[in-house]
């Protein structure tokens, strides 16, 4: 590739023990999953401890804060429901996500097999495993999510609206006609210093 | 003794709209203007010494301008956004204090002392490094705008948020100064499986990214300062990521660790967020570039025209992901007949530009629009253009055309037409 210039020496080795401590991260192939299980009964009561308050017993979710389960064939609605089942294309983005970034508020707190629990049960609300299923290191990257093939790459510049095309500078349409308002909407929050409020 | 309550320019636009145009023209007296006539108490009394503010902040006549947020966009305003006021600015450089804040875990204060920056993987040496060290690498300054993917993505269904600060405002412009990432990764030595890098936040969110290899060469930043001085707490001090033209979300905040790799990590932040979803069920992923986009930002829905018909500038911001911008036309009859815009300051590769045009306004209700044109040719879409592609619930990367409907008043509202 580039050719590289000469080593400053700037900075120090990392030792092994440090890049333990902040290379957490998982993979779709399984790189990066630490040894560890957890079943669907194992995560059952940690997720009723840890995760429901916001997220609703069953994944169904509480005020605003995201659904993790159901939304199965809703993506061609007005209204999609993307949830991990719904949606998300792998089963390593549970691990590393639910590891690395929650619970909200308390986050990096969850063990190995509290990880593995978490994500066997939030399999089981999905539909996706059986009550009696275990996760670990070794299964892992046999669970196939039902969206894995929903995704492609960017494609933005073989389509008609990235086509280089003469703006028309004059005469460009008989009539304009106003088809929608904000104001009918009214959602925008008032603002103590205008008129609007 | 002349009152000494500051008068906020909300307070004048009350008084000014209720009086319909009498403000078009300063107030005819007599024997003359007391702004004149009287003497102001800062042409009598004494002012406040050097020694007041060792760090200034802005006049209290401009309180109102602030960022806001909007509290039913989120659940909690801890993962949440707010909004820069680009109908209060001009120019091209966004204050420090304005800039729109994203957070996924909220502001991380990280102690300067205790910052460290990790690089890991495939590299032929795993490497960490202090504050100090990344002071000594050789730095480059550069402009760039940070657009979060999501700006504007409340108006995929319709006209719903009223003013650009809402509809546009999830945009910063500033100057960085940092180390070239490329640098950073020589220092480690890339090894030749390397093809993506993946940047980690400190924060509890620990946002991840995967950038390939080719971005993380090219002209990528590892910034400590922004405008001058060092980033902002919630810009992400004390060292950021800066990933030129690419979604906001890229640019990770408090970056602690750099992993480079084979392959890319499918982490949260590219699989259920950041991919847009189309009408077919299917969704594009790794969509980085945000392309050209414009909007003007006076007149508009918070920033009616109060001096009545006649000379009126009109202005606005006009900025690309894919190079500089070379055009921004403007109607003021819903794109009936267009206008050659006048682009002024700096023209800098994926940095905001500013344009005007100036009219003269008959008072008559006009469908205000600007359309930008990049150095690539692309011309800035509609928002129908972009549905026929898309459908509605593809949520990031509208960059469709925003209309202003201005009536007789000079009053404006978000509107879409046909």
């Amino acid at each position: 590739t580039t050719a590289m210039a000469e080593p400053t020496g700037l900075g120090r080795p990392a030792t092994p023990d440090e890049v333990a401590a902040w290379d957490i991260d998982v993979r779709p192939d399984g790189l990066g999953l630490p040894e560890g299980s957890g079943s669907v009964a194992d995560g059952e009561p940690i997720f009723a401890e840890r995760c429901a308050s916001c997220h609703g017993d069953f994944g169904e979710a509480v005020d605003r804060w995201p659904v993790l389960a159901g939304g199965i064939d809703t993506l061609t609605s007005a209204r999609p429901v993307k949830t991990i089942g719904s949606y998300w294309p792998y089963l390593s983005t549970v691990w590393d996500y639910v590891h690395r970034a929650m619970p909200f508020g308390d986050a990096q707190s969850l063990t190995a097999d509290e990880t593995y629990s978490i994500t066997a049960y939030l399999l089981y609300l999905n539909d996706l495993v059986d009550d009696d299923f275990e996760l670990s290191r070794e299964n892992f990257t046999e669970v196939a999510m039902p969206n894995a093939e929903g995704f492609y790459p960017d494609d933005r510049t073989e389509t008609a609206v990235w086509k280089n095309r003469a703006p028309c500078m004059t005469d460009c349409k008989p009539e304009v006609k106003i088809t929608a308002r904000a104001q009918v909407v009214d959602v925008t929050p008032d603002d103590p210093t205008s008129k609007h409020s | 003794m002349t009152e000494k309550t500051p008068t906020s320019r909300r307070t004048f636009l009350k008084g000014g709209l209720a009086a319909g145009g009498a403000l078009a023209a300063a107030p005819a007296l007599a024997a003359g203007d007391p702004a004149i006539l009287e003497v102001q108490p800062w042409a009598n009394e004494l002012g406040e010494g050097v020694d007041v503010k060792p760090y200034g902040t802005p006049s209290p006549y401009e309180a109102h301008v602030r960022r806001r947020n909007v509290p039913w966009l989120t659940a909690d305003p801890v993962s949440s956004i707010n909004f820069t006021p680009l109908h209060e600015l001009d120019g091209v450089i966004t204050p420090n204090g304005l800039c729109f804040e994203r957070h996924h875990s909220g502001v991380a204060e990280v102690d300067p002392a205790k910052y460290r920056l990790m690089i890991n993987g495939l590299v032929e040496r795993e490497l960490v490094f202090t504050m100090a060290d990344l002071k000594r690498f050789p730095r480059e300054n550069r402009a760039y705008f940070l657009e979060c993917a999501a700006n504007s993505g409340m108006e995929w269904r319709g006209a719903q948020l009223n003013g650009c600060q809402f509809t546009h405002g999830m945009i910063h412009n500033v100057i960085y100064t940092g180390i070239p990432l490329k640098t950073i990764l020589e220092e480690a030595g890339l090894k030749t499986n390397a093809k993506w890098i993946m940047p980690e936040g400190a924060d509890a969110a620990a946002m991840t990214r995967s950038v390939p290899i080719e971005k993380a060469l090219d002209d990528c930043l590892v910034a400590f300062a922004m405008n001058g001085e060092a980033l902002r707490p919630e810009q992400g001090y004390p060292v950021r990521l800066v990933v030129p033209g690419w979604e906001g979300n890229m640019w990770v905040k408090w970056l602690r660790r750099i992993e480079v790799g084979d392959m890319p990590w499918h982490h949260r932040e590219e699989t259920s967020k950041y991919t847009d979803l189309m009408a077919n069920g299917k969704a594009r992923r790794f969509t980085w570039e945000m392309d050209a986009k414009s909007v003007i930002t006076n007149p508009s829905p918070q920033a009616p025209i109060l001096h009545g018909k006649g000379k009126t500038i009109i202005t606005g911001v006009a900025w690309s992901g894919r190079g500089t911008i070379k055009e921004v036309h403007v109607t003021t009859d819903g794109g009936r007949n267009w206008h050659q815009a006048r682009i002024d300051g700096p023209s800098w590769d994926k940095s905001m530009h500013r344009f005007y045009y100036e009219f003269d306004w008959d008072g008559s209700p006009l469908l205000l629009q600007s359309r930008a044109v990049d150095s690539t040719g692309y011309v800035q879409p509609t928002k129908n253009e972009l549905r026929a592609v898309r459908g509605e619930n593809s949520i990031y990367h509208n960059n469709g055309i925003q209309t202003w409907h201005v009536n007789a008043n000079g009053e404006a509202e978000n509107v879409e037409i046909s």
